[in-house]
């Protein structure tokens, strides 16, 4: 680990945590309700008229309240339509314009799958972008799901909120005006200025086709056909990809959706050329997450207890950056007889297998565990290629919850799950029964939190379990063998059911097993994980309002923060370690005697 | 007499006939249909009978590894006796009340009254509501009811345990009688309030054997969630075999239930119920019956306490300290007055004024019946009360009371007068203004004298949230230097029935629980209303069936104490699930390594308590796992030892002992239990 290192993992989480408290407090305007309409944002000027005509096409009352079946109701509507729009996209490609390339049609069952994907915030992709989806798709089919499915999160994440704050009401607000103000107001205008400073760094912006370049060194290959021939072909020429990405990038790291305009993600130097777009791209992934716990302190009134949220995430990301980095940083024990010498200057200082040079060690340690933490899933790096340990912190924090910051408005609610167990477990502790903010904790909203949290226990290691007793379904397209094999199918699931959707490359998933059980992943993960969380926002909203004492259960101190963090470490840890303890754990020990996989 | 039935209480925690009938009731609990009701200890019970099941086969077959799958068993089946014993045990206390309880429900011959006047002898078993009976010294009180005709004094101390007996009379807020008591001296009419097995003795025996328990809401939502995370482990330890398989390393079915039954959460589980009968039955130590453990619950989150200010916050009684007299008129004549107006005055106020008048002036109290005088009582109504006699018409009462009083009668309340009183009242003091004929006298001042130690009480409670009303008929300004005084939050002066029931309506707007005691009948609606509203013994049959508690001592400070102990109760409940979820990180360390390090030897960094081998690490957690719900059946029964402070400090202090402690404590046990089998060659 370097000074260097250190100093920009410090000045990333230093600017998150400065800019928490402005973009908090503008996602607060933007939402919070008064009896007067929405309140004044300095974007009004412009976005008014828009969001007025919006309103007025598709004919929603703006004014109109919606309880929390209603609120789901319309969110799976919503998602239904734009998934079945955006399958249709991809299936008619060959016939639109803005496809250069000529892409031909995408098969159906990939069709399907990406739509899912997309519209699930999950992004996991089965294909290779620059050789199946035309410039359309990408910007009409790909592009504006990013934008939708955050939107959609934030609106959860907003709801639940008001859920808190409200007192004996039946209604979490309209979805169709949370989605739409989620979209306008803030989505679409930190997009717009962060694809111009992307492009500033090099990031591409065309509707060029693909360019030809000649290689200055042309490259002999070796290929085996069907029939078991091997020809040798000398390759001249490279292809090298273009198309709209900066529009894509931003939207993609704002509203953490993570899918890449190329195969490579944000590896590939026109996604993220420079040290200072990856900066940039990591500082997007944590914008809104950490907004948002501002956001919940102001809307419940209770500021403190926001910075109590957002200080159990920061520990939280801070154990998994230094985790990473430190196993990162490490020499690879294996190589005993090469000089590793950790100087810096004259050496990597640690594993560099699956990264960037232009990133280095800290950085891409620093964007695997940000990518993870919240829900986004683009990499700078090769998960698949990390040390044992180093690899099991981005594993871990999705299996965690994806709570450490989190997704776009997913992270908040879930966090929020965490606090409602916390509250429970330990809130009788002060002689009392259970209460959050003023509002008593019951059986109800128990039964919907426990619902939530064993969505993740039951998929991600019931597939998993499943998929290693079928040698050749589940295993049959593992690269790997033993404990990584095994972390290389945790890690589909948990990304998936997380709706991550970054990977360990060493598995194929593009096979009719993985594409059909990680995809009832990523809906399962997205939806029967949306439904309990509202349900418990409106019943929380017809209670009554305990008010503060000293007698009340305390969610605003240091204690809080850390009683949060040990909760959602002890659930998490007791739920998956003997699976992880089996897989990256047993393979850490097993590399410093002498064995990989 | 509290203190020494809860020393007594205190001495039978573990007393030996309570325990050899919980060793018998243990073995009965293990019902399936009972043990269904507590989902976590059902799956400790499935695992028990499908590892005893596979030991029979595998003796059979000769397969397995007998010493450790038998031993494994073995402590499975202990784990969910223990748990039942516990119970057991909590419930045991309860039942040998119930035992001393039925013993005064005896059968005892009622004499009936009928409608012609005819007394008819019938077996008590065969009241009925509204019927009525005599009874006379000497003789059991057949079944609850309301004394209708004359006075008695009573022995109650089969209800209460208190042996010095209590007066009942017919009309006012000492009128109800309960079933099984013993009248001493003189006889009474009563009429019979309840049917055969719905007698307050009834409910009693019911409520202290716990044979009308039902989970309260807390307990319920409890239960879901430790339901919730058996669900989780399952899957964990479910899903671990294929993983197992994958590895090279398959596992027993013996070790897979040794983990689950380690992981999820069997040490709250266990013990969740013992924890809710001993929270009531502390109550009934204390001489409180509540009709259910929801209103216990609700005890804990009291925000708000209306206290009565007579009785709870002053001792009972205001003595009278000073006659000022109003210009004009000599304090002789004023306390003469005021002696004359309080002669028929029962109340310990109106017997001091007559007592000052005595000391101070030496009028000597005058015999009523000589005087041919018309006593007019005090009502709530006119707030008066006064004497008719030789053409004098004296009232006292309250200022306003008095001062309309004066204007009905073409006068008025001389300026000085007035000052005179809120010179009393400011100094915490009663003024009771005296009137003749439409004129006023003067005005006797009433001293309030504040119980000792109530300022700290009402401090503890404030540093525990929980804001404390002063409810008194007296003037707010009086009101306020009491209140002051006594250093309670609030006070609600010159408070009538009414006034009570809108504060507690309006306190409950604001998402508050209210708790109250009350004895008068007017006191019904408001105990109705009120979250705890507790019931004195002493008071009337409606005040005792509309509140939720009813204290058989009739003590109103009592209240504080039942806050402490529902508090007492959700404090031992989330003490002992942060404890029981905090174990499982030993527990992983233990068992984890000891599955695998046969297939992968490395696996043994993890083996950091350095256990023996691998059965002796499984055996060492499955025991520990047993053996710390006996370990901590005395603090559920007990419950935690609980201070008044604010909840920050609570859960500061609680967090260390039972979180960090929960950490910590399995390390050090499952250790030592390690080295004790190895010792023995167990393992």
């Amino acid at each position: 680990m370097s000074l260097n290192g250190w100093l920009q993992i410090a000045l990333f989480i230093a600017l998150i945590l400065m800019l928490a408290k402005p973009m908090g407090s503008y996602m607060t305007r933007v939402f919070d309700l008064r009896d007067t309409g929405h309140r004044h944002t300095w974007l009004d000027p412009l976005l008014r008229p828009c969001e007025r005509l919006l309103y007025r096409l598709t004919g929603v009352d703006p004014d109109e309240e919606m309880r929390w079946t209603q609120y789901v109701i319309a969110m799976l509507v919503f998602t239904a339509a734009t998934l079945v729009l955006t399958y249709i996209i991809q299936r008619v490609q060959q016939w639109l314009p803005l496809n250069p390339q000529h892409l031909a049609a995408v098969a159906p069952d990939l069709a399907f799958n990406t739509a899912v994907s997309f519209s699930t915030n999950t992004n996991w992709q089965s294909y290779t972008p620059e050789t199946t989806m035309s410039y359309l798709t990408q910007m009409l089919g790909l592009a504006t799901h990013n934008f939708w499915s955050a939107a959609v999160g934030l609106a959860f994440a907003i709801a639940f909120i008001r859920g808190i704050a409200r007192r004996e009401m039946k209604t979490l607000g309209n979805f169709w005006v949370d989605l739409t103000r989620g979209t306008l107001w803030i989505l679409l205008p930190i997009s717009i200025v962060f694809a111009l400073a992307l492009t500033s760094q090099g990031v591409i912006q065309n509707f060029h086709p693909y360019t030809t370049a000649t290689l200055v060194q042309p490259q002999t290959v070796t290929t085996t056909g069907a029939d078991g021939k091997t020809t040798t072909s000398t390759v001249t020429t490279q292809t090298i990809a273009q198309g709209p990405v900066a529009s894509q990038e931003a939207i993609k790291m704002l509203g953490t959706n993570g899918g890449g305009f190329f195969n490579a993600n944000s590896a590939h130097p026109f996604e993220n050329p420079t040290p200072l777009s990856n900066f940039l791209q990591m500082l997007s992934i944590f914008l809104i997450p950490a907004g948002l716990t501002v956001t919940l302190g102001q809307m419940v009134g209770s500021p403190r207890h926001g910075w109590a949220v957002l200080a159990a995430m920061t520990i939280l990301w801070f154990v998994g950056v230094f985790t990473c980095y430190w196993a990162e940083a490490q020499p690879n024990p294996l190589l005993h007889n090469v000089d590793q010498h950790n100087s810096y200057s004259l050496q990597s200082g640690g594993n560099m297998e699956g990264k960037e040079v232009r990133f280095g060690i800290a950085d891409s340690a620093l964007f695997a565990t940000v990518t993870t933490d919240a829900s986004c899933g683009a990499v700078n790096a090769m998960h698949d290629s990390f040390t044992p340990l180093g690899g099991l912190v981005p594993l871990i924090n999705i299996m965690l919850g994806e709570v450490i910051f989190g997704g776009v408005g997913a992270g908040l609610y879930g966090m929020l799950i965490f606090v409602i167990l916390a509250v429970f477990i330990a809130g009788l502790m002060v002689g009392r029964t259970p209460e959050y903010l003023g509002k008593k904790i019951e059986a109800y909203d128990v039964q919907m939190a426990m619902l939530y949290l064993l969505i993740f226990p039951l998929i991600i290691l019931g597939f998993a379990a499943v998929a290693v007793l079928m040698p050749h379904l589940g295993l049959g397209s593992l690269a790997n063998h033993g404990p990584h094999g095994l972390s290389e199918i945790l890690y589909a699931y948990a990304s998936a059911t997380g709706n991550n959707g970054s990977a360990f490359a060493g598995l194929n998933a593009n096979t009719h097993w993985y594409n059909y059980s990680l995809g009832v992943a990523m809906f399962i993960g997205r939806f029967m994980m949306m439904i309990p969380m509202l349900a418990i926002a409106g019943n929380l909203a017809g209670k009554k309002i305990v008010p503060d004492t000293a007698g009340t259960f305390p969610v605003t101190t240091p204690l809080f923060a850390a009683l949060l963090t040990s909760v959602i470490v002890i659930v998490g840890a007791l739920t998956f370690f003997p699976a992880l303890a089996l897989g990256p754990i047993l393979e850490h020990l097993l590399l410093h005697v002498g064995h990989t996989f | 007499m509290s203190t020494a039935r809860q020393a007594k209480g205190r001495s039978s925690l573990f007393d030996k006939k309570i325990m050899r009938r919980a060793s018998i009731d243990a073995l009965a609990k293990l019902s399936p249909k009972t043990m269904m009701k507590n989902p976590v200890m059902f799956v400790v019970e499935v695992g028990s009978v499908l590892t005893t099941a596979l030991l029979i086969a595998n003796t059979i077959t000769h397969h397995g590894h007998f010493r450790f799958d038998l031993q494994i068993t073995l402590w499975l089946w202990f784990t969910v006796l223990f748990a039942n014993f516990a119970e057991a045990m909590a419930e045991g206390r309860g039942k040998a009340q119930a035992d001393a309880l039925r013993l005064a429900k005896s059968e005892t011959i009622a004499y009936k009254v009928s409608k012609s006047g005819a007394i008819e002898e019938i077996p008590s078993s065969q009241l009925r509501a509204n019927d009525v009976v005599r009874v006379l010294a000497g003789q059991m009180i057949p079944g609850d009811g309301e004394v209708i005709e004359g006075v008695a004094s009573v022995d109650e101390s089969a209800i209460t345990g208190e042996s010095a007996p209590v007066i009942r009379e017919a009309g006012g807020d000492r009128s109800a009688v309960t079933g099984g008591t013993r009248v001493l001296s003189d006889q009474i009419t009563v009429r019979i309030t309840s049917n055969p097995g719905e007698t307050f003795l009834d409910r009693m025996i019911a409520l202290v054997e716990g044979a009308e328990r039902q989970k309260t809401p807390n307990e319920i939502a409890l239960n879901i969630l430790l339901a919730g995370l058996t669900i989780i482990f399952l899957l964990a330890v479910v899903t671990l075999q294929p993983f197992a398989v994958y590895s090279g390393a398959p596992q027993t079915v013996f070790v897979l239930i040794s983990l689950l039954v380690c992981l999820i959460p069997t040490t709250i589980g266990g013990l969740l119920s013992a924890i809710g009968i001993a929270g009531m039955d502390r109550l009934v130590q204390h001489n409180v019956l509540a009709t259910s453990g929801r209103a216990v619950e609700a005890a804990g989150d009291v925000n708000t306490l209306l206290l009565d200010k007579t009785g709870t916050i002053t001792i009972g009684n205001r003595e009278a300290s000073e006659f000022v007299p109003a210009p004009g008129i000599t304090d002789v004549v004023l306390a003469d007055a005021a002696q004359l107006s309080s002669l028929a005055d029962e109340t310990p106020e109106g017997r001091s004024i007559v007592v000052l008048a005595k000391q101070q002036y030496n009028l000597r109290g005058r015999e009523l019946a000589h005087l041919n005088a018309e006593f007019i009582p005090f009502s709530a109504l006119t707030r008066m009360s006064g004497i008719e006699v030789d053409g004098r018409s004296i009232r006292k009462g309250s200022v306003d009371a008095i001062a309309a009083y004066l204007v009905e009668h073409n006068s008025q309340l001389p300026g000085q007068v007035r000052d005179v009183v809120e010179v009393i009242s400011r100094a915490g003091g009663t003024p009771l203004v005296v009137a003749e004929n439409g004129r006023a006298l003067g005005v006797i001042h009433l001293k309030d004298i504040v119980k000792g130690g109530m300022k700290e009480r009402f401090d503890q409670l404030r540093a525990m949230g929980i804001r404390t009303i002063m409810i008194t008929g007296d003037n707010p300004l009086t009101a306020a230097a009491i209140a002051r005084e006594a250093g309670v939050d609030d006070f609600l002066a010159e408070a009538k029935p009414k006034d009570k029931m809108d504060l507690i309506k309006r306190e409950q707007a604001d998402g508050k629980l209210v708790a109250m005691t009350g004895d008068g009948t007017n006191d019904a609606p408001a105990l109705a209303q009120a979250d705890v509203g507790v019931a004195m013994n002493s008071g009337t049959q409606a005040a005792k069936e509309a509140g939720n508690m009813v204290d058989l001592d009739s003590n109103p400070t009592k209240l504080i104490e039942i806050v402490a102990i529902g508090k007492q109760l959700l404090m031992t409940r989330g003490a002992l699930t942060t404890f029981s979820i905090s174990n499982d990180i030993a527990k992983y360390f233990a068992i984890i390594p000891a599955m695998f390090a046969g297939a992968f030897p490395v696996l043994n960094a993890l083996n950091i308590m350095h256990l023996h081998n691998p059965e002796s690490a499984i055996l060492s957690a499955v025991i520990f796992n047993a053996l710390i719900i006996v370990a901590l059946i005395p603090l559920a029964l007990r419950g935690v030892s609980y201070r008044p402070m604010s909840a920050a400090a609570l859960l500061q202090r609680n967090l260390i002992v039972y979180g960090a402690g929960g950490i910590i404590a399995p390390f050090i046990g499952i250790k030592l239990i390690d080295m004790l089998i190895t010792a023995l060659h167990l393992a």
